[in-house]
């Protein structure tokens, strides 16, 4: 084999990939609490107010990873996607699968917590803005995304439909930002463009970026502990997971 | 800290009760799918043990039973 | 040779490209109208999806002009979904798919062909139909037009798009539910710019920019959903 390419072949291995993740895994927990806990306490015990809305903008410290991640997140499932169709990679399917669960659950956060941020902002719990409408739809593309990878029994094609729906899906997200943009400047006046104010003061910039820095930790950590799941699951029937976990048990 | 006291950071200059609720999803989220995954991978050991123990037994019960052999 | 069994040698047929996309257009149209409910049950669907709007809404005549194009559009488009569920399922359950994957033309193309046929046996029809309701709902002549002009170019889409889901879906048991919720998403661009082409029109605005957003889904899902919904088609016929 190639050395330049060796380790993308040992990549496509579950078992090593097993274990590469279980010397990760306390680092990766490590570092993602540690920064989450510093910056959410930071924004919510000593970031300054907001001028505008006062405190209720402390909502942002976990908003805006969540939307962050959730949306970073389907775009490393269609890459996934397409190393499952290309090189027909087992581990590409291992985290498509893991990961949509996360993935829709970070989606949901987020929406939540925009819909309880709009109340006091708003005025109101749902407003149909353009990026809480395409948080909405990325959340139903999740679901489509969890339904047809568990309808599909075989292993090997469903991992290649569901590798397909994340590509197309991927491809439309942009269509469906772009079009859902254009909807909202149609219909809604710009009552609340306090988006568009100047640039985030540092003291509140900093503790945002630690919390999403240590969301994108946590998502890693809780990845690859699903993923090593799913390679116990799917690989049962072989001679090291079966040693594996005689040594667990004992 | 930039609140006076214990209270007033809770009470939030009266954003109070969405701050905590989506601290509170948040917190409840991240950890129902900590603990989802963890049972999960308790069940696929707890299976995949069944089943070896199954295998085990069944290696046990049929050495080199000629009747078995002309069964199948 | 007193053989009483007749040999036959096969010739390898060459057919063109287009021949063998008329081929399948020229059959998928036939077989349904042969199966005439097939081709009259989409229709229906959205003249009563339309009727229950004012019913359960309101008969105003001002609610109505309102939202009348956003009625019909989203009356259109699930009426194209429900028609999505027979576009490859026939073809699967007696294996005239596996022959046409097997074929040595290009599937991107066969597939553009059966897609067509269904715009041709659902798509259009509706088109027809839609300035009659569009009366109902009190449109103007004016939004009615325009709104047959985004139909016309939007409804190629909604059955291109469509077809990967049904693709997708082929062979599975709870494949028409689960192809709505997966074709629903990606019709919503669609949609909005279905039903704002018509607003824009009813507001006294130029349409021509939102009808050229419009021929560029069109044109982006002609090249890639094919492409797609034949990927998908090779998966689903691996799957059995």
């Amino acid at each position: 084999m190639p050395g330049k390419w060796q380790w993308f072949h040992k990549l496509g291995s579950p078992r090593w990939f097993y274990g590469i993740a279980d010397r990760f895994n306390p680092l990766l927990l490590g570092s993602a609490l540690l920064l989450l806990v510093a910056g959410i306490v930071w924004g919510l015990a000593f970031a300054p107010p907001d001028y505008l809305q006062g405190n209720s903008y402390r909502i942002i410290f976990i908003h805006v990873p969540t939307a962050f991640v959730a949306q970073s997140v389907y775009i490393m499932m269609a890459v996934a996607g397409a190393v499952t169709l290309i090189w027909r990679m087992k581990l590409a399917d291992v985290f498509v699968r893991s990961v949509a669960p996360i993935g829709a659950a970070f989606t949901f956060l987020a929406l939540f917590t925009g819909a309880v941020w709009g109340k006091p902002t708003w005025g109101a719990y749902w407003v149909w803005d353009a990026r809480l409408t395409s948080m909405l739809i990325l959340l139903f593309l999740y679901f489509g995304i969890i339904a047809l990878g568990s309808a599909i029994s075989d292993e090997k094609s469903s991992a290649r439909a569901v590798a397909v729906l994340a590509l197309v899906g991927v491809v439309n997200i942009p269509i469906i930002k772009y079009s859902v943009n254009w909807w909202n400047t149609l219909h809604q006046p710009a009552t609340f463009k306090w988006t568009e104010r100047p640039a985030m003061q540092m003291d509140m910039w900093l503790p945002l970026l630690l919390s999403v820095l240590g969301l994108y930790l946590f998502f890693t950590w809780l990845a690859f502990v699903r993923m090593q799941t799913e390679i116990l699951h799917r690989e049962r029937r072989t001679q090291w997971v079966r040693q594996l976990i005689q040594q667990r048990k004992g | 800290m930039v609140f006076d006291s214990l209270q007033a950071f809770i009470a939030m200059g009266g954003h109070g009760p969405f701050i905590w609720t989506c601290y509170a999803a948040f917190l409840i989220v991240m950890v129902g799918l900590v603990f989802w995954s963890f049972q999960q991978r308790r069940q696929v050991i707890a299976q995949s043990l069944r089943q070896q123990r199954i295998e085990q037994r069944k290696a046990a019960s049929t050495p080199v039973s000629p009747s078995e052999s002309e069964l199948t | 040779m007193n053989s009483p069994v007749r040999t036959v040698t096969v010739q390898p047929v060459k057919v063109s490209l287009p021949a063998a996309m008329m081929a399948v257009l020229r059959r998928d149209l036939q077989v349904s109208f042969r199966q005439r409910q097939d081709l009259f049950n989409p229709l229906l669907f959205f003249v009563i999806v339309v009727t229950l709007f004012p019913l359960g809404v309101s008969p105003e005549v001002s609610f109505l002009q309102l939202a009348g194009a956003g009625v019909l559009w989203v009356s259109a488009l699930l009426a194209t979904l429900l028609s999505l569920d027979s576009l490859f399922r026939h073809d699967f359950d007696d294996g005239t798919l596996e022959q046409l994957v097997l074929q040595p033309q290009p599937l991107y193309m066969l597939v553009l062909a059966k897609v067509a046929a269904h715009w041709l046996v659902t798509g259009l029809p509706l088109i027809l139909l839609s300035p009659l309701l569009g009366v109902m709902v009190h449109l103007d002549g004016n939004s009615i037009a325009i709104l047959c002009l985004t139909l016309l170019v939007g409804t190629p889409v909604l059955s291109l798009v469509g077809a990967i889901g049904a693709a997708l879906t082929l062979g599975l048991r709870s494949g028409g539910v689960l192809l709505s919720l997966l074709i629903i998403p990606l019709y919503i661009p669609v949609l909005i710019f279905g039903t704002g082409t018509v607003a824009a029109a009813a507001d006294g605005g130029s349409v021509s920019g939102h009808m050229a957003l419009m021929g560029a889904m069109l044109v982006l899902a002609v090249t890639l959903a094919p492409l797609a919904a034949a990927a998908s088609l090779r998966i689903s016929l691996s799957n059995t």
